[in-house]
């Protein structure tokens, strides 16, 4: 760990003779530019956290242990989209939905049976939800409840990011304002419930995966936590309250310098927001911390394989911008979920990267180069320029209200697709080096048809073996918690202990607060 | 957008639409052409239910093409189910642009393929 493989001693940092430069630091202090801790990997790994759900809880259950075993070392659960959607799997617009491209989720003890042999004392949970990730929540401390695990010990985090929903990934509900008040009382929550919980993880990857560029990517993340941190203020929560545990999520593409900039940018940027926006009097709540997702989008159906080699170097790329937790996209997703060939091989991608690289030797290896350092500075001063058209325009949530930002990422996801088309951008496999012959398509993952009627019949048992009317007397107090404007984390728990399903939980909100239906794109 | 740019109507439906919404409104604005696009995984089952409601709603007639994360083996079955055209990710926009017009125009008019209205 502290030498090459040659022999050659390895320091925990590099710097210029004379100490840091201001706007880099140290790592682990202001302004974080080189890492949000002092020894980074030689201290602690990243979390290796593939991404994973698909079919009822036992099966999602089932690639959980498939992965622990494996050496991953925290969990990251997919939902289904009626899950993400607040319908329950019995529900006519769930159809073929359920358990798709996620675990679905109806009600607290199909929490408990997703976790079943799995110590949640010990582990890191994230979970890719927003819309109703409240509920979620709630199903998860229930389901720690009932294990006899004491919530406040949970680590994990919820991404609870309904702004970047708006903007790109699309699976929102309620309208902006209601959906900000949900997101609100769950930060405030776990402030006071869940110390070692991330109840937000503001997240540019979206926005990236469906095509704008780095500049964007970072500029409108930043957008996002300024609209999230003067919406919790201005509920009263104090910032230094919420900021420490507000955790980022960005995509990780294939321009690897760029990339590692734009992570230390972000960084950069982000403490400068705290300190100069918020007054953050704790340094901790400028330390950015982040998730990075790498990259789908990047990835081809064509010649899969070459997907692998993709993968690598956009972990890579994660790594040298000093990552938290990584999860690696496998060769076979531009075509379907991944096989568990395909996970164990983008788990294999982060462990030889972090085993046999040497790469996590030293804290910010690229510190220091003109190329990278010239390049951080572009990112934050083109990211800045950002966020000043986007407070000059009236804010973030304005501007997404009108579709504005939406309609950026559409016209630089045409660009560029267009330069792929036209040859100007190379893409391996599809526009140059094309044989013709791709050979025979990967064996995919099979779906087993059977999961959505186990899930309804599943459901259909829960419903029959609850107390029905304390299940409906807990949505009533819900109904009243909301429209009486209270935090409604406690009404969540409330009706998960009593088995109501997410899709009873979420018609609640949904007569309360409306639907969202958004501005036509074009 | 590319649709646009070959001077194509679109009539963009938006997100979470069901069978029925998108063969209602392919009714009611007397559609040349059907797109759907489907990233879940679902694309086989929501094709033939689109049929199902476009042959209930006397308008089979209307070719129905089918865009997203489909493997290639799933084309044939698409094509069984009265799909016209599939493309999957990676088809060149040109190619989708090619593939819709065609469709539509030799719909309008079988005996004249190329010909407009």
């Amino acid at each position: 760990m502290s030498s090459t493989d040659s022999g050659i001693p390895v320091e925990p940092w590099y710097e210029p003779p004379d100490g840091p430069a201001p706007a880099l630091g140290r790592p682990g202090e202001p302004p974080f530019t080189r890492g949000p801790y002092a020894s980074m990997y030689r201290g602690r790994l990243w979390t290796m956290r593939q991404f994973a759900g698909y079919g009822s809880p036992e099966e999602t259950n089932e690639r959980f242990h498939f992965l622990l075993e494996r050496g991953q070392t925290a969990l990251s659960v997919a939902f289904d989209l009626p899950t993400q959607l607040g319908y329950d799997s019995s529900h006519d617009l769930a159809g073929h939905e359920v358990g798709r491209v996620g675990v679905a989720i109806d009600t607290a003890q199909d929490m408990a049976d997703l976790f079943d042999g799995l110590p949640l004392a010990e582990l890191s949970v994230n979970f890719t939800i927003n819309a109703t990730a409240p509920i979620m929540l709630a199903f998860y401390l229930v389901a720690a409840e009932q294990r006899g695990v004491d919530p406040a010990g949970l680590a994990g985090t919820l991404q609870n990011d309904i702004l970047k929903e708006f903007l790109a990934r699309k699976l929102y509900v309620f309208p902006p304002q209601p959906s900000l008040r949900l997101a609100g009382d769950v930060v405030e929550y776990c402030a006071r419930e869940l110390p070692r919980f991330n109840p937000i993880s503001v997240t540019g990857y979206h926005a990236r995966e469906a095509g704008c560029d780095a500049i964007q990517e970072l500029g409108l993340t930043m957008a996002a936590a300024i609209a999230y941190a003067e919406h919790f203020t201005a509920r009263g929560l104090a910032f230094d309250s919420f900021a420490p545990r507000l955790s980022f999520h960005f995509s990780s593409q294939l321009d690897l310098f760029e990339e590692v900039a734009k992570v230390r940018a972000a960084r950069r940027l982000w403490y400068q927001i705290a300190t100069e926006r918020f007054g953050a009097a704790s340094e901790n709540s400028g330390r950015l911390r982040f998730f990075s997702g790498c990259s789908g989008a990047t990835l081809t159906a064509q010649q899969p394989l070459n997907n692998v080699v993709r993968s690598a170097l956009q972990c890579l790329a994660a790594v040298l911008g000093g990552a938290q937790s990584i999860h690696v996209m496998g060769y076979d997703e531009a075509l379907e979920i991944p096989t568990e060939e395909s996970v164990q091989l983008a788990l294999r991608t982060q462990q030889i990267i972090a085993y046999e690289s040497g790469v996590t030797r030293t804290v910010d290896p690229l510190a220091g180069s003109y190329f990278v350092e010239s390049l951080t500075d572009q990112l934050q001063q083109r990211a800045s320029a950002l966020i000043e058209d986007i407070d000059a325009a009236g804010g973030y949530v304005r501007l997404l209200e009108q579709g504005v930002p939406q309609r950026w990422i559409a016209e630089s996801a045409y660009a560029a697709e267009k330069a792929v088309q036209s040859g100007e951008k190379t893409k391996v496999g599809v526009n140059r080096f094309v044989t013709g012959d791709d050979g025979p398509p990967p064996q995919l993952f099979t779906v087993d048809e059977t999961a959505a009627a186990r899930q309804r019949a599943r459901l259909a048992a829960r419903l029959a073996a609850r107390d029905d009317a304390a299940a409906k007397q807990e949505l009533s107090q819900l109904r009243e918690v909301v429209a009486a404007g209270g935090n409604t984390m406690p009404a969540f728990l409330a009706a998960a202990r009593a088995g109501c399903t997410v899709g009873e939980i979420t018609g609640v909100l949904r007569a309360e607060f409306g639907e969202y239906t958004e501005p036509p794109p074009w | 957008m590319a649709l646009r740019d070959a001077g194509a109507e679109v009539v963009y439906l938006g997100l979470r639409q069901t069978p029925a919404q998108i063969v209602a409104a392919a009714r009611a604005e007397d559609a040349d052409v059907i797109g759907i696009s489907v990233l879940s995984g679902v694309h086989l089952a929501l094709a033939r239910e689109v049929r199902e409601a476009q042959q209930a709603a006397g308008v089979a007639d209307i070719p129905l093409v089918v865009g997203g994360t489909i493997p290639p083996q799933d084309a044939a079955a698409l094509a069984e189910l009265g799909v016209r055209g599939v493309f999957s990710v990676g088809t060149p926009i040109e190619e989708v642009v090619r593939g819709v017009l065609e469709v539509g125009l030799l719909a309008r008019d079988p005996l004249t393929p190329g010909g407009s209205r």
